[in-house]
């Protein structure tokens, strides 16, 4: 399946990754409306320290322990994209609990939210990875661990 | 073809079921539970009655679950025992089941300390399941005033899911602080403190010497009024269906790393069942739902024939918020520790020998997942950055290597 994926080398620390995420997930058409002004909750973080960057954001998991662990059912695998049904969830945080690399985080909503490799939104594919200015973010095939 | 069977109808059978799935499409699998409900989620009855999800949204999974999966689900059936030899289930209405493979995970029930007056009680509940939540709500009125004894993760639970419907809520316990099996004393007085400010009056340190049919005495002399009784004052595993068929039994169902209990053909888990727990090296019943999850479906892998990897990364872990203040905790608090407060936000990291141990996060549980597979991966704390695991749980306290594995390698 196709994933993200990450390389820190490239990462410019410029954090568009995450303006274009919030703007993919905010429902607007404008950029600078979506985005202006307001506190965005990207789904993608970078962290940085010194002059290391690099990306984070879920990795759709083969064993996902949110999955296993979501205490509502909310979380589920579809077609190998880790999907949160924010109708169904109810903030346990268990899901934040579980994540090893942090990939989970709160939203404004009470429900929990997460990459979702924008299948959700009006992208159809990734905004981070066409808002990345070097490369540093990829979506591509790469095999899966046995 | 093999035939499954499930006692039980939970977390840990929803992982059985979908165990065996991916690995036996063929065999077909009867679970049995004495509850008549569509799988749901237990820890949502709070939800429930808070008015957060409804009876729709805290199914466990969706309608089609059972059919999807090839399961006959008896439900509102009850299992008097197993045979073992002749390898059927006998049920109290006297069917009969007959397994290849059985798992039993029939959960907790609540522990109800004997206590002088209690007969005279008429409104006195659980907080265990849907229809023990669904008898509370029924007897509740905004003039309600009550006692919950109890102040651990499901006493406190219900106390949120009740406290805008009910006049007044106070809670009881034996123990000098709420949450005691998660929480340290600075920790617990913290969400105490946040608690009361919600409204809700404790008396630790102090048990109900006496029932009254409306009141209370405590033993500290006190006595409180009450007109709904709530008793939350502990689980006990079920543990009886596997003790009477002669199966090993000691606090909970003994089951080794695939989740087979000493009885042929006979697995166990989840709330009935012990664990290993690797943080302390020691067997204990871990009563949580990723963890009956992830035992079950463990058993049914294993049931099914397939490679399953076994379950040896168990250890106690807790989400649990109350009115928007979240607490994460993991492992055990044992060694030696770091300790940051600030207002609301309250850290503790216990680590030794090298490995982080535990931890409790109140207030900021940012990225805890992170802390969490510190402890399950038993990562030697030299090989991290440890400021910056201290400061935050962040990913840039591992080496390049351990990130670029991480972030661009296959995932796990
Ligand atoms: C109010 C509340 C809040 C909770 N909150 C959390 C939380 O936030 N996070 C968390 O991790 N955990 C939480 N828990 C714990 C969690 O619900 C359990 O760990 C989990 O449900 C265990 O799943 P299980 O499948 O082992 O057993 P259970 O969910 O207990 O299910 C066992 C089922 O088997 C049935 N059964 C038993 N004996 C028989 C028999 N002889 N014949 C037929 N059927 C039988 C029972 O009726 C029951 O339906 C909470 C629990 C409660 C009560
Ligand atoms: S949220 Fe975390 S645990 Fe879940 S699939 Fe993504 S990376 Fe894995
Ligand atoms: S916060 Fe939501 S998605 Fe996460 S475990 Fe709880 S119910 Fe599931």
């Amino acid at each position: 399946m196709k994933r993200i994926y990450v390389n820190e080398k490239w990462c410019l620390g410029c954090h568009l990754c995450e303006y274009y995420c919030a703007f993919a997930n905010s429902g607007e058409d404008n950029m600078a409306k979506a985005l202006k002004d307001v506190v965005i909750h990207p789904r993608i973080r970078i962290e940085q320290q010194g002059n290391v960057s690099f990306a984070v954001s879920c990795r759709h998991c083969q064993e996902p322990l949110c999955v296993k662990g979501c205490i509502s059912g909310a979380l589920t695998v579809q077609n190998g994209v880790i999907s949160i049904d924010s109708e169904k969830c109810v903030g346990c945080y268990t899901c934040i609990l579980s994540c090893p690399y942090g990939a989970i985080m709160p939203s404004d909503t009470g429900a929990v939210q997460k990459c979702e490799l924008c299948t959700k939104n009006k992208e159809g594919q990734p905004a981070c990875v066409k808002g990345c200015p070097n490369k540093a973010i990829v979506f591509e095939e790469r095999g899966e661990v046995q | 073809m093999t035939r499954y069977a499930i006692i039980g109808n939970s977390a840990a059978a929803v992982g059985c079921v979908e165990g065996i799935r991916q690995v036996d499409r063929q065999g077909p699998i009867t679970v049995i539970s004495d509850e008549p409900h569509h799988t749901y989620s237990r820890p949502l009855i709070s939800y429930l009655l808070e008015g957060k999800t409804d009876r729709v949204r805290m199914q466990y999974r969706g309608a089609d679950f059972y059919e999807k999966n090839g399961v006959t689900p008896l439900l509102g059936k009850r299992a008097a025992s197993i045979d073992p030899e002749k390898k059927t289930i006998i049920l109290t209405s006297g069917e009969k089941i007959p397994y290849d493979k059985l798992l039993v995970a029939a959960g907790s029930r609540p522990f109800l300390p004997p206590t002088e007056g209690q007969e005279t009680v008429t409104k006195v509940f659980t907080f265990m399941n849907l229809d023990s939540a669904l008898a509370l709500e029924q007897a509740l009125t905004p003039e309600s005033r009550v006692l919950i004894v109890g102040a651990g993760l499901i006493g406190l639970k219900c106390a949120e899911g009740i406290a805008h419907r009910v006049n007044t809520i106070t809670v009881v316990d034996m123990a000098d602080r709420i949450l005691p099996s998660i929480l340290d004393e600075a920790g617990s007085k913290l969400v105490q403190t946040h608690l009361e400010e919600k409204g809700l009056t404790f008396h630790l340190s102090d048990c109900v010497a006496k029932f009254e049919p409306d009141a209370a005495t405590l033993k500290s002399g006190q006595r409180v009024p009450f007109d709904i009784l709530v008793m939350a004052v502990g689980v006990r595993p079920n543990t009886s269906l596997i003790a009477d068929a002669g199966g090993q039994v000691r606090r909970g169902v003994v089951t080794d790393e695939f989740c087979r209990t000493s009885l042929p053909d006979v697995y166990a888990a989840g709330d009935c069942a012990q664990s290993f727990d690797i943080t302390t090296g020691q067997e204990r019943v871990l009563a949580l739902l990723p963890n009956a999850y992830m035992q079950g479906e463990t058993a049914g892998i294993h049931m099914a024939g397939g490679e399953g990897k076994p379950y040896d990364r168990a250890i106690p872990m807790n989400a649990i918020g109350f009115f928007g203040l979240h607490i994460i905790t993991a492992g055990s608090y044992q060694g030696e520790e770091v300790l940051m407060q600030k207002g609301n936000t309250y850290k503790r990291l216990f680590y030794q020998d090298d490995r982080l141990k535990g931890y409790i996060l109140i207030g900021n549980v940012e990225r805890a997942g992170i802390y969490t597979s510190l402890i399950r991966e038993q990562t030697p704390l030299s090989s991290i950055d440890f400021d910056l695991i201290c400061e935050k749980p962040q990913l840039m306290a591992f080496s390049k290597r351990a990130r670029a594995k991480a972030l661009s390698g296959a995932a796990g």
